[in-house]
């Protein structure tokens, strides 16, 4: 069986829920290779790599990676499939992610397939199944010239584990040239708050204008926690200053597909949409029956949210306690 | 400075899409184009770069005949002139390929900065502006909340998962913007008027020096097997609240299993 790459997504040295995703989808098309590109690599990194399938772990650990956007990912796997010819490399489909796929695409010679929700073998064709349109159709796609380049959905996969005993290869890059051009001079960090991740929830609780005011936000994050839920946000609200850009829904914010969501006071324009449409449940708060997220609602109340979302935050505590 | 702008035409944000059956390729004939709505962001950050530091904003866009109407548009707003990469063969070019022909449309014109919206509605893919600068082998400053340049060199406020990050570099460089950079203009009626002596250049494959067999349908890198519509959601249950909405949507949520 051929390596199949995988890009390691970690945050402050952990390694996100979307990676073991990643690995879980690799398994089925050989056996996964790790690729970590980052200054060290902890042990429970290690673990859990290992723990999801990883039989090799690559560390790129030259302390010059972290110090350029993008290009260093996408040179760090170019060379690796120059050097082991892996069946296909998967990549999270985060910014960051699909930019060094697209990169790597041009340096390998390779197709490139973006947002896949699920990856298999057909014979020795590796096959990508996306969800476009809003979730509307459904296509099987191919790479048809060089490795196959996917990135994949968080959320998509359900992580499976399969423990082996990761063996760690350490990786000398040389960075070209151009990978240097651009340098990372400073992170602002958003605060974090203790919520999951917005893009790992399998419960995502939003507000959009109808919320108001920041304060308002008070009774979303109310509810959210009695769920063990993640805080979203429309545009309307991140805009006004409400609630953090980095909690936005939609196409220029975080695409999410969890379980459940509940959408509070945003009336669902497309570009919110965008990016929660394929939730599997949808629950929607708005006062307006006119606005087009009903559109989408397994479950919807015609209401002010000030008065529905506090008694449903209520009464699920009651019945929870 | 000499400023690019690259933009496309999609099909309306609003407008059902669909594959055609005969080529798995988007149907953009059954819905009016527009201008990929990220685009007219990289375009007002071009013209207000330009406005700062002088200079020339030049749009460049590759589609069918039609996207002629994009480019115009971003003329309207303020551009000086337009390329436009228009070719049959062209058709049906994946990410790869656009990159190519966009890369080819950049090089040797003596641009300081390309900038490019961070997505197309369309496609979605949000590699374009990477794979160009890989192509270029250009300084990648992409997902930009704000540009800033001075003495031949470019910094930008990248949004990143958790906040934004600041990424330098000298320029030449690709740029690509999000919607939080700036509010875009609408074109007035003279600058509609002024748009139609501006000079927009019209480019084959071959004049950018292309070999035809490496971009279009048939030389794509990956390919659709199949597809098909899934079946539209069955309506869900809407109710008015009437005091007891909140109870209710509990109700809802224990069916379901959630609590
Ligand atoms: C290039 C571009 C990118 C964009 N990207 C995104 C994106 O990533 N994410 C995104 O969300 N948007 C995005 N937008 C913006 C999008 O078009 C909408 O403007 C935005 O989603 C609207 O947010 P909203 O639904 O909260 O506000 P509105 O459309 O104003 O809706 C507010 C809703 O709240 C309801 N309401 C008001 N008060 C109450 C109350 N007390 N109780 C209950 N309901 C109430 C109203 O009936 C209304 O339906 C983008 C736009 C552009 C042009
Ligand atoms: N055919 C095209 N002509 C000009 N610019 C394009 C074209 N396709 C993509 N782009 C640019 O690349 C960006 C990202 O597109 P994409 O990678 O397809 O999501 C767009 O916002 C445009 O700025």
């Amino acid at each position: 069986m051929g390596e199949v790459l995988v890009l390691v997504d970690e945050v402050d040295g952990t390694v996100k829920k979307s990676t073991t995703e990643l690995l879980t989808a690799a398994r089925r098309l050989g056996n996964p290779s790790a690729v970590w590109v980052g200054p060290g690599i902890s042990d429970a990194a290690m673990a859990t790599l290992g723990e999801f399938g990883a039989t090799k772990v690559y560390v790129a650990g030259d302390a010059d990676v972290a110090k350029h956007p993008v290009a260093p990912a996408a040179e760090v796997l170019a060379q690796l499939v120059a050097q082991v010819s892996p069946v296909a490399v998967l990549v999270p489909s985060t910014a960051d992610g699909k930019e060094a796929a697209g990169r790597l695409a041009i340096r390998a010679g390779a197709g490139i397939i973006t947002d896949a929700v699920d990856v298999t073998l057909d014979g020795d064709r590796v096959v990508a199944t996306q969800s476009v349109f809003g979730g509307s159709t459904i296509v099987h796609s191919t790479v048809t010239h060089g490795v196959p380049v996917i990135t994949v959905r968080g959320n998509a996969i359900a992580p499976e584990a399969a423990p082996v005993t990761a063996t760690r290869e350490d990786v000398s890059v040389s960075l070209s040239e151009a990978a240097r051009k651009a340098t990372i001079t400073g992170h602002t960090a958003a605060v974090k708050g203790g919520r999951p991740e917005l893009t790992e929830a399998q419960v995502v609780v939003s507000g959009g204008r109808g919320v108001g005011s920041a304060e308002g936000f008070s009774v979303i994050e109310a509810l959210a926690d009695t769920l063990g839920a993640a805080v979203g946000a429309s545009r309307a609200a991140t805009d006004a200053g409400w609630y953090p850009h980095q909690y936005q829904v939609g196409q220029t914010g975080k695409t999410v597909s969890p379980q459940l969501y509940i959408a509070n006071g945003i009336s669902g324009a497309i570009q919110h949409r965008a990016g929660m449409q394929t939730s599997k449940t949808i629950v929607v708060v708005n006062k307006d029956a006119e606005a087009p997220i009903f559109e989408l609602a397994d479950y919807g109340v015609v209401g002010d949210l000030f008065s529905v979302v506090p008694q449903l935050t209520q009464e699920i505590a009651k019945r929870s306690s | 400075m000499k400023v690019a702008v690259c933009v496309k035409q999609v099909p309306d944000t609003w407008a059902e899409k669909r594959l055609r059956e005969a080529d798995a390729r988007l149907d953009r004939e059954s819905a009016d184009g527009v201008m990929n709505e990220l685009d007219e962001y990289a375009v007002e950050e071009a013209l207000q770069l330009i406005e700062a530091n002088g200079g020339e904003v030049v749009v460049i866009s590759m589609g069918p005949e039609r996207a002629s109407e994009t480019v115009r548009k971003a003329l309207s707003m303020g551009a000086d002139a337009g390329i436009h990469v228009v070719d049959d063969t062209l058709g049906g070019s994946d990410a790869v390929a656009t990159s190519a022909v966009i890369a080819k449309a950049i090089e040797g014109r003596g641009f300081d900065l390309v900038i490019f919206g961070s997505e197309s509605t369309d496609a979605r893919m949000s590699v374009v502006p990477a794979m160009v600068a890989e192509r270029l082998g250009w300084a990648q400053l992409t997902f930009a909340q704000k540009v800033e340049i001075s003495g031949g060199e470019v910094s930008i406020e990248r949004v990143t998962e958790n906040g934004f990050a600041t990424v330098t570099a000298a320029t030449p460089a690709v740029v690509s913007v999000v919607e939080k950079i700036n509010e875009p203009r609408y074109p007035s009626f003279k600058g509609i008027m002024a748009a139609k002596k501006k000079p927009v250049e019209s480019l084959t494959a071959a004049e950018l020096g292309l070999d035809a067999a490496t971009v279009g349908a048939a030389a794509a890198w990956s390919a659709v097997n199949d597809f098909a519509a899934r079946p539209p959601k069955a309506a869900g249950t809407v109710v008015t609240d009437e005091g007891d909405g909140g109870v209710k949507v509990a109700e809802f949520l224990a069916t379901q299993k959630f609590i």
